[in-house]
């Protein structure tokens, strides 16, 4: 048994008791990364020096009693700004960035709370993809089976806790990026209601479908996170001045509860083994006191073509800050101004990042805005509606967060439009800005984790939070772990 | 239809300030084509009347006070530039 196996109340516990030290819990981490990832490729860098230190300094202070993630190892995706740590987005262009100004707000807000950051995470570069694939330093790879993607675009984020490497991590989620590594490796992530988290030093890719958001081991663990992390902040104006309830008050308690189910969500396209996990889980929550019953999201199907029209629109807008004059590299080739633009973006960018925001300039560009932006800002409005005719009468919806299992690497990196199918089922929650969780339901025939995905009424993160946490203490498959680096069971 | 040519996306790739090779061109034109040409699904919807969401919180323009705060130092700004001079940052030739 590993200190890693207890949840974050047990280790406050023990810790505050000094029955076990935060170096103890700092030294668990680093000798899980030095023992896998040279397998995973969760991290992108290490803060091994400055969090060691800080781990004495924490044991020396002692736990005051109220820090809510004293001494918890964690690590942060690397398009969160820490100052003094690398921040790469996973992006030639940033690969000498090493020093950025300042913290982001939700880093300010764990370090307020005293939890230990060990590393940052790998990710698609920018946030752009669904794989880890598009990492341009290495893929990550799933700690389920290592010939598989993690998921992404917070596939590091997601394999570090699956891979016991850190309690908690950090992600973000522009269109699935934290629920779908979650849903692929085993573990709870929560996009969180758009405005509930600051985005301050977080690098923007889509700032109207941008959010952060916690991925643990347990739903528990999970809800005390966000509420560290959640809140207004004046240095974000998109963040809503909303009071934080106690997510981690959980009773699990689903009597009453109304569950709606799209039949969009287990249709075509939804593998077999997925579709009856989740008909498996409705018997478990009938089985809890909750009903169900099937609705419609009749717009659905188009939220894909909406999502890459505007995410890429935005991108285009947001990465145009990477100019090689300030931050970043600048090419060596360029004799004027115009050129070393154009020539630091195109040395310094990866595939599909270029692609998005050549479509995100075409799509905004004379004579194309109507047709594509402004269109797929109407469909947006449509798929908004959507979910909020369902659930003024149902309390959550429920589905599937994938519609497969975890997929091996360089099985769809060819074809930008099969990737971007995989998001499908998290698209549209990116679109309508409500809050969304993935929560392990269980295993393909082959091994591979599959996710559950419950979406709540607007700042209604508590009801997702009981919604899966009442299925989490039913089923317990949280308790199964990955087999890696000499079998950790 | 789309049906995007290279001419096109030499245009939008200056848009974009990107560097493109007649190659690359012809790859971006494959791409681009194939993405637009499934978002015309979109078509299928009468969106007539429907208003467009920018973004979802009903959230007005955000005032604060117009004060200066303190942030960081010209230093700490500079530390990331490829190239400065004089405590500012330095660029190749803006004038032919």
């Amino acid at each position: 048994m590993s200190l890693f196996d207890l949840s974050f109340k047990e280790l406050e516990r023990q810790l505050h008791n000094k029955e076990i030290t935060v170096e103890d819990l700092v030294d668990t981490s680093y000798k899980r990364i030095k023992e896998v990832d040279d397998d995973v490729h969760a991290f992108l860098s290490l803060n091994e020096e400055q969090a060691r230190e800080q781990a004495r300094e924490l044991d020396k202070a002692g736990h005051d009693g109220r820090a809510k993630l004293y001494g918890i190892p964690a690590g942060i995706k690397d398009n969160i700004a820490i100052k003094g740590q690398p921040l790469t987005c996973a992006s030639q262009f940033l690969r000498n960035f090493n020093d950025p100004l300042y913290n982001a707000t939700v880093v300010n807000k764990l370090n307020a709370e005293q939890s230990v950051t060990v590393g940052k995470l790998n990710l698609d570069e920018f946030a752009m993809g669904s794989s880890n694939e598009n990492s341009s330093f290495v893929p990550t790879r799933n700690p389920w089976d290592l010939d598989r993607v993690p998921g992404g675009s917070s596939g590091g984020s997601a394999a570090a806790v699956a891979a016991g490497e850190v309690l908690f991590a950090l992600g973000s989620d522009t269109g699935g990026s934290i629920r779908q590594p979650a849903s692929f490796c085993g573990v709870v992530g929560m996009k969180p209601t758009y405005g509930r988290v600051s985005r301050f030093g977080l690098v923007a890719f889509a700032s109207s479908l941008d959010h952060i958001g916690p991925i643990t081991r347990t739903v528990a663990d999970n809800a005390r996170v966000l509420e560290v992390i959640a809140g207004h902040d004046r240095m974000d104006s998109t963040s809503a001045d909303v009071d934080v309830p106690e997510y981690s008050n959980l009773t699990g308690d689903m009597t009453g509860m109304k569950i709606a189910v799209p039949k969009e969500y287990l249709a075509e396209g939804v593998s077999e083994e997925v579709k009856n996990t989740i008909l498996d889980a409705l018997k478990v929550y009938e089985s809890l006191g909750a009903t169900w019953e099937e609705v419609s999201l009749p717009h659905s199907k188009y939220a894909v073509a909406a999502y890459y029209l505007l995410s890429s629109s935005e991108a285009s807008a947001n990465l145009a800050r990477f100019d090689g004059v300030r931050y970043g590299v600048r090419s060596e080739n360029a004799e004027n101004m115009i050129d070393m633009f154009k020539l630091s973006r195109s040395e310094g960018f990866g595939d599909e990042v270029k692609r998005r925001i050549m479509l995100g300039t075409f799509a905004l560009s004379s004579g194309y805005y109507d047709a594509y932006y402004k269109k797929a800002q109407k469909v947006r409005t449509l798929i908004k509606q959507d979910f909020d005719k369902v659930l003024e009468e149902y309390d959550v919806i429920i589905g599937p967060t994938a519609p497969t299992t975890a997929f091996k690497i360089g099985e769809k990196i060819e074809d930008p439009l099969t990737m971007y199918a995989n998001d499908i089922l998290t698209i549209p929650v990116n679109l309508a800005g409500n809050p969304a969780l993935s929560v392990p339901a269980g295993f393909s025939e082959a091994g591979l984790p599959i996710g559950l995905q419950i979406i709540g009424r607007p700042f209604a993160e508590a009801t997702v939070y009981e919604a899966a946490y009442a299925y989490e203490q039913e089923t317990k498959h949280y308790l199964k772990k990955p087999h890696l680096g000499g079998g950790a069971s | 239809m789309a049906n995007i040519t290279r001419d096109q996306v030499m245009h939008v790739a200056h848009l974009a300030r990107l560097a493109v090779t007649e190659e690359e061109a012809d790859a971006f034109a494959n791409d681009l084509d194939a993405i637009i040409n499934y978002a015309e699904q979109l078509n299928e919807l009468d969106t007539e009347g429907v208003e467009p969401t920018t973004h979802v919180l009903d959230l007005k323009n955000i005032m604060r006070d117009d004060k200066a705060e303190k942030w960081a130092h010209r230093d700490d700004a500079l530390t990331n530039a490829p190239d400065k001079q004089g405590g500012q940052f330095k660029v190749p030739s803006i004038l032919e």
